[in-house]
């Protein structure tokens, strides 16, 4: 689903032609699963394969994007924090407005539409917030399959609205309690599910992670988020912007915004969680603080300790806390094409804020850190100049986090 | 010629199955890993599989999950398992070793390092359960060079063509997953490991080992008439997570279920 090059562009030259066959993004990515998941792995790269290029099941796809996620997303630009800011002019790219509150919609959705060719009859799927849970919980319900979500037991209380969202969607819940009781060890147990279940069961990595081909279709089936903003901009403005922002957990809606601007003159900007701060260790900023290795089907960027054993991560932000990140982006950061930075917790609150009284619109803690970004780099920017970010979801879920930080209880 | 064909020949002129017991090392603590492992021995081991705790074993069923765990909270570091076999190897120049765990740990004490050390420990074998043939070249390759085994995974879900690849790049013994599913499972199905046996016999002259889902002497017994080892791994890690006070108490009640399960498998 890549754009066709643009005709005076050599192959070479493209960034948008990764991953090799072999599902490597330069030295990373790849395939580092158990031998019984191979075979479910090859078996729905070539599903995947055939059905990219199904007339029927992009067409059907499309449809759903429309009809049923709300696509295109609107791109809006936000006055009053732009002036506040005193530079850059922000525009913000509505994710939040999709069906379900999220871009995670984006993929779980085709994902689903997938599985139903392959016959699957069973959906699974880990989450950390509780966005891709709600997602695959809401297109199980949309199509009639049977769904097992895995959430840390840790997070389950966290985020106990979204918990009985997935309840009510019909989804069983099941609380992981091995590890560090978050999103990686959700990721390990929905391994271990499908690994005993592969002949009925689908496994919807929520994503820009995990084995090949997972990182190369998550990607795709968010690709739609940055070809629709590249022709909101250019209609509305004429022109590309200076720069786009994206919060990075594993980097699924980052990647969504980038791709489609890889080849082109656009600053990158991939913001990433920094917890109480990268000196303190409290965080989960793999590509700033981490260094490669293989977990989770993919080598890629990690928090590790010296013996190789995984850390456990901090962030207010649920959908961040992961030690990992998607292997393009450990390419990305690599070959210096997106420059990868953090931001705190408090900063990320104090964006959250902003955005709700300048705008009326309340950001998810997740993208509050692309905002927070946005809002220290447009003063530095010049009046004409334009920044996007990624609004990739909606603040309902956070409001009990942000008021238990602040000591209200509600 | 290895120390694992050299066992696995004497086994066949035997007519006899290799038992290949698992345990995770510095479980429960670092010290017993040694005691156990003679244990092992004494109780009928041909093979010792020893696990390298990894924080996200995503291969393994809860009892392995939570020996890893165990062994960690105790701060068990490749290091130190590569100390644990050198230790083993002083009084035990015979019994063939194979290091199972996740790739992480490997590559973070950097992999021509771990070559090195693992040879000069005395390992004999590397399965490394999250790195199939087209990612193991490298890894490989430097154990190769040092006269070590790579073992590899084949599971019921393994295509043809896959078969054909992985028994090429094998050498020991090749391990097949007996069941869809973690180790520890509950439900092994003999009859269909055994048909799946005669593909792979077609396609290697190496030993065949089976394991994941074998849980007592009867299942143990079953699988050793035909295949060229069975490995137990949980149902012997379940004895050890009952450990409460005397190491000796925990040596003997493992020593007991490993002799019943040599027992049953000679009977056959």
């Amino acid at each position: 689903m890549s754009r066709p090059l643009e005709k005076n562009q050599s192959f070479r030259e493209s960034l948008r032609h990764l991953p090799d066959r072999d599902g490597h993004f330069g030295p990373y990515g790849g395939r580092f699963v158990a031998e019984t998941l191979m075979g479910p792995v090859e078996e729905l790269h070539a599903a995947y394969e055939r059905y990219r290029r199904d007339a029927d099941f992009q067409a059907e796809l499309k449809h759903d994007l429309r009809d049923f996620v709300g696509r295109p997303s609107p791109l809006y630009l936000a006055e009053r924090l732009s002036s506040q800011c005193k530079g850059a002019r922000i525009y913000l790219k509505r994710e939040d407005l999709n069906h379900t509150g999220a871009h995670k919609i984006n993929n779980a959705l085709g994902q689903a539409l997938l599985a139903k060719r392959m016959g699957k009859t069973r959906l699974i799927a880990e989450t950390g917030a509780g966005q891709h849970g709600v997602a695959t919980a809401t297109v199980a319900a949309r199509f009639g399959f049977e769904c097992v979500v895995y959430m840390g037991a840790e997070d389950m209380q966290r985020q106990a609205i979204n918990v009985y969202r997935m309840r009510l969607l019909g989804a069983r819940v099941v609380p992981v309690t091995s590890g560090s009781r978050t999103l990686k060890d959700a990721l390990n147990e929905a391994m271990r599910d499908w690994v005993t279940h592969v002949d009925n069961t689908f496994y919807i990595i929520g994503t820009v992670a995990g084995p090949h081909p997972y990182p190369m279709m998550v990607r795709d089936f968010h690709v739609c988020i940055g070809e629709e903003t590249r022709g909101q901009i250019l209609s509305a403005e004429g022109r590309l912007p200076s720069a786009l922002i994206a919060c990075v957990g594993g980097g699924s809606n980052a990647i969504g915004l980038f791709h489609a601007f890889l080849d082109d003159p656009v600053k990158l900007y991939g913001v990433e969680a920094g917890g109480a701060g990268l000196h303190t260790g409290k965080h989960a900023a793999s590509l700033s603080g981490g260094r490669p290795g293989v977990l989770h089907g993919n080598r890629t960027y990690l928090l590790e300790d010296d013996a190789g054993q995984i850390r456990e991560t901090h962030s207010i932000s649920a959908g961040l806390d992961y030690p990992g990140v998607g292997p393009e982006h450990a390419w990305l950061k690599d070959i210096g094409r997106v420059i990868y930075d953090t931001i705190t917790d408090t900063e990320a609150v104090q964006a959250f804020h902003a955005l709700t009284r300048s705008e009326g619109i309340m950001p998810a803690l997740e993208s509050s850190h692309a905002l927070a970004y946005a809002m220290q780099l447009a003063p530095a920017m010049q009046r004409d100049d334009i920044i996007i970010v990624n609004l990739s979801g909606r603040g309902d879920k956070d409001i009990q986090t942000v008021a238990t930080r602040e000591g209200i209880e509600l | 010629m290895s120390r694992l064909a050299g066992v696995f020949s004497a086994l066949k002129r035997n007519r006899r199955t290799a038992l290949v017991p698992y345990i995770t090392a510095g479980d429960p603590h670092k010290g017993a890993t040694v005691p156990f492992m003679h244990t092992l021995v004494e109780a009928g081991a041909d093979v010792l599989e020893l696990g390298v705790p990894f924080s996200d074993p995503t291969a393994d069923g809860p009892v392995i999950q939570q020996a890893c765990e165990r062994a960690l909270k105790h701060g068990t570091t490749l290091g130190d398992v590569l100390g644990m076999v050198k230790e083993f190897r002083s009084r035990d120049a015979r019994t063939p070793v194979v290091l199972m765990g996740y790739l992480n740990p490997l590559e973070a004490f950097g992999i021509g390092r771990f070559a090195e050390e693992v040879a000069m420990a005395g390992v004999d074998g590397i399965l490394t359960v999250d790195m199939p043939p087209e990612e193991a070249e490298a890894l490989a390759g430097l154990l190769r060079a040092k006269g070590l085994d790579c073992i590899f995974l084949l599971a019921p879900t393994t295509t043809a063509a896959r078969l054909r690849r992985i028994c090429e790049a094998a050498s020991g013994f090749v391990y097949y997953v007996s069941l869809k599913g973690v180790t520890g499972a509950a439900s092994l199905d003999v009859q269909a490991v055994r048909e799946r046996f005669t593909a792979i016999r077609r396609e290697t002259r190496l030993p065949v080992g089976v394991g994941f889902g074998v849980r007592d002497a009867g299942s143990a017994a079953q699988l050793a008439g035909f295949s060229d080892a069975v490995i137990v791994g949980s149902a012997i890690v379940s004895r050890i997570a009952e450990h409460r006070g005397e190491l000796a108490d925990t040596l003997a009640n493992v020593r007991e279920f490993v002799h019943s399960l040599r027992l049953a498998m000679d009977a056959v």
